[in-house]
């Protein structure tokens, strides 16, 4: 039972993580260009970019 | 990170949305940033591809034609984005947000109901049912929103749809579950209904994805169009300006090869004005000074002034507007699939419920239980996969569509093509492809050197004519000849020097239609015949149509002579001369007589035939009022387009039907034993989850439905 009473919390901490995550990225605006963002990967000397 | 930096540092700094239409990978993006990047007083450019799109920050002083030119160096057209077609908000972020809730709770949930089902009791039991309602309720409460604000606006008009049986279902679970959590009951159903909340969600998403998609792509093209015109000032000098500006009295310069942005007179130069897009009519009208021009044509050989007579609502295209709002009842009144099958579903699982605590109570199993037992079946038999039947099937035959160049706006264009059996295709741009190419025969027949002068003339005038011999030579690998002293004189042609003899490319002293003549001096002269060609394949894609059933015929607004000429070539019967109007009652007649129309058409002229067929395609050359008119928006020359879009939206629907089939089908296994009061809540959960697997399995396999 003390085991539950440590691992319940944090399983639901650990999710709860994850959906803050999501919702920051939302807002972000990271899930406003999903082509670009899948593309973006393929440009291989984007540092040049100043 | 480093933009905001930036920002802050010059605050001075303006933003410019440029669409860019042309872009379609990571080396036109790269190239896109790059470009203009490196123009001075450029502090941060961003490229979005999903809008076709790249936001530039840059210094005021720094004019927006400026970048245009950048892009245009390295081989990109662009505009900048009008405010009045700011994009539609997205249909998919609303939706977000809820399916982010409806997944972690129905995990974290379901987590705590393994533990359960595999046998924690007592005090275990209930703590556990307890951390599932606190988990549960305000996440059914929040990613359910989207359901009950539906089901709440359906009930209010007194009709009903998929939702109302979504919300009463799981409603009614989620306070069941909530009096067997405080009673210590036997079973709790809130992973049941997070995972339905779930994969209904999910659905909707992927339904909204899909429009949100084909409307990006479809706004990058009309973007592109946003119309306007070079103005000539009291003194002298020229502006651009957008055409919503213009207003009668001004006086616009228009090149060779640009459309007018409003209607007008020709006040000095004369030219011949392609007016297919308007009326369909395909021969090029004359224009001398005095003479009305129309919003919409095409300036095809010396540059003119046009004074504005109307502009915006008075213009000829208003007119056309107006007769648009009147139609498109037949689509309104479509009724897509899914509602279809929930119009009977929902009475016939809200009795299968009734009849089973009325059942229950009679053979005196009490309140309570008979209840329990008549919510089990409203769960077992919520439409979960049912709600995802249509959007998945959907969504995997429009990315294959995609892919091929056909946009499919939504998901029930796709229904209402799959239905058609009568086809009425336009003439000019449509079954043709609307611009004029030289005479493949001729171009054949020229000797290498004439065809390499004739090259590289054309590739010094911007002429239509001209670009298209371009075109036509470019693709036969011819390469262009070394000239000097090349010259364009406006409307009469290009001349130069080669080999020390005077070439040129001019306008014949006469010809029957559209030509232009090559002379090289010592040779006689060579007569290139240009005109508007059948789209190629298009008799490949005719009898395709043929072959699923669809009867085909011509319905043009040209004249009776150009319609024969091209029913001739396609087989096909035709009526000529129709106006805007006639085509639209032509589309009532055949609906009248009970046939589901398909209007192909790309001009201003079909505009209100489009809006009214049961379903349209247009060209991706089509003109503005044609691709917003149109279900469907192909790109490319080919006509096979159609009968792609056709048999695709055909697999679809059957895949649809088989869906329905397997879900329904689990429910006719699942309800006897629901309503024996048998079912608990690891048998939905089991029978939930594979019906939907099975489902999005059978949808996946239209992934190579566009053939």
């Amino acid at each position: 039972m003390t085991g539950l009473a440590v691992l319940i919390p944090v399983a639901l901490g650990l999710g709860l993580f994850g959906l803050v995550a999501f919702f920051w990225a939302l807002k972000r605006g990271q899930f406003e260009d999903l082509d670009g963002a899948a593309a973006r990967i393929l440009i291989d000397d984007e540092d040049e970019v100043p | 990170m480093s933009t905001a930096v930036r920002q802050s540092a010059e605050a001075a700094q303006v933003a410019t949305v440029l669409v860019v239409p042309g872009m379609h990978c990571a080396g036109c993006m790269a190239k896109v940033e790059r470009a203009l990047a490196a123009l001075d007083g450029v502090s941060g450019a961003r490229v979005n591809l999903t809008a076709r799109q790249v936001r530039v920050d840059h210094d005021p002083a720094l004019g927006i034609p400026a970048l245009v030119e950048a892009l245009q160096g390295v081989g990109f057209a662009s505009q900048p984005r009008g405010e009045e077609l700011a994009p539609p908000p997205s249909a998919v972020k609303p939706l977000l947000p809820p399916l982010a809730v409806a997944g972690f709770a129905c995990m974290n949930v379901m987590l705590l109901s393994v533990s359960i089902w595999s046998g924690a009791d007592g005090a275990t039991k209930e703590l556990f049912h307890w951390l599932s309602a606190a988990i549960g309720v305000p996440a059914i409460a929040y990613a359910g929103m989207p359901f009950f604000r539906s089901a709440w606006g359906a009930l209010k008009q007194r009709t009903t749809n998929m939702d109302v049986p979504i919300s009463i279902g799981v409603t009614l679970a989620t306070a069941l579950s909530l009096y067997e959590t405080m009673n210590q009951g036997e079973d709790a159903w809130f992973d049941g209904t997070l995972m339905l909340l779930l994969f209904l969600l999910a659905g909707r998403v992927l339904d909204a994805m899909m429009r949100d998609r084909a409307r990006a792509g479809v706004d990058a093209l009309l973007r592109q169009a946003a119309p306007g015109a070079m103005v000539v000032a009291k003194d002298g000098g020229l502006e651009w300006l957008a055409s919503a500006d213009l207003v009668p009295g001004m006086v616009m310069r228009l090149a060779a090869g640009e459309r007018l942005a409003a209607d007008g007179e020709v006040v000095s130069g004369a030219s011949r004005f392609d007016q297919s897009l308007l009326t369909g009519e395909s021969a090029p009208v004359h224009a001398a000074p005095g003479d009305p021009v129309l919003a919409g044509t095409l300036n095809l050989e010396n540059p003119v002034d046009v004074r504005v007579t109307a502009a915006g609502a008075g213009t000829t295209l208003a007119e056309i507007a107006r007769l648009m709002e009147a139609s498109g009842q037949v689509r309104s009144a479509y009724v897509r699939i899914a509602d279809r099958a929930s119009r009977l579903y929902a009475p016939a699982v809200h009795s299968l419920a009734a009849l089973t605590f009325a059942g229950w109570m009679l053979a005196g199993a009490g309140l309570h239980q008979s209840l329990v037992y008549a919510i089990a079946v409203l769960i077992i038999t919520c439409p979960c996969a049912l709600g995802l039947a249509v959007p998945v099937a959907q969504v995997v035959a429009c990315s294959a569509l995609m892919k091929r160049g056909v946009m499919v706006k939504d998901g029930a264009a796709l229904e209402r093509i799959a239905d058609v059996d009568r086809a009425l295709l336009d003439k000019t741009g449509t079954l043709t492809l609307g611009r004029p190419l030289p005479d493949p025969a001729t171009i054949a027949s020229l000797p290498d050197d004439a065809a390499a002068v004739a090259l590289a003339l054309a590739s010094h005038s911007r002429h239509p004519l001209s670009r298209a011999l371009v075109e036509t030579l470019v693709a036969r690998g011819v390469k262009a000849a070394a000239l000097s002293q090349v010259e364009e004189e406006a409307g009469h042609g290009v001349s130069g020097l080669w080999q020390g003899r005077k070439v040129q490319l001019r306008r014949p002293e006469m010809a029957n239609g559209i030509a232009t003549t090559l002379d090289i001096a010592g040779q006689p002269a060579w007569l290139l015949p240009f005109a508007d060609r059948l789209r190629p394949n298009a008799n490949d894609a005719l009898a395709q149509l043929h072959k699923l059933g669809i009867e085909v015929s011509i319905l043009s607004g040209d004249n009776a002579a150009a319609v024969a000429d091209v029913a001739r070539e396609t087989g096909l019967t035709g009526q000529g001369n129709a106006s805007p109007r006639a085509k639209q009652e032509a589309i009532a007649r055949l609906q009248g007589a009970g046939h589901k129309v398909l209007m192909a058409g790309d001009g201003l002229n079909d505009g209100p035939a489009l809006s009214a067929a049961n379903a349209s395609i247009a060209p991706g050359s089509a003109s503005d009022v044609g691709r917003q008119a149109a279900d469907l928006v192909f790109l490319g020359d080919s006509l096979e387009a159609i009968p792609m879009a056709v048999r695709a939206a055909r697999r679809t629907m059957r895949v649809v039907k088989q869906n329905f089939v397997m879900a329904i089908g689990y429910n006719l296994l699942a309800v006897p034993l629901a309503m024996a009061g048998y079912v608990t809540p690891l048998i939905a959960a089991l029978a939930m989850s594979t019906s939907s697997l099975l489902v999005i399995g059978n949808s996946l396999r239209l992934a190579g439905a566009a053939k």
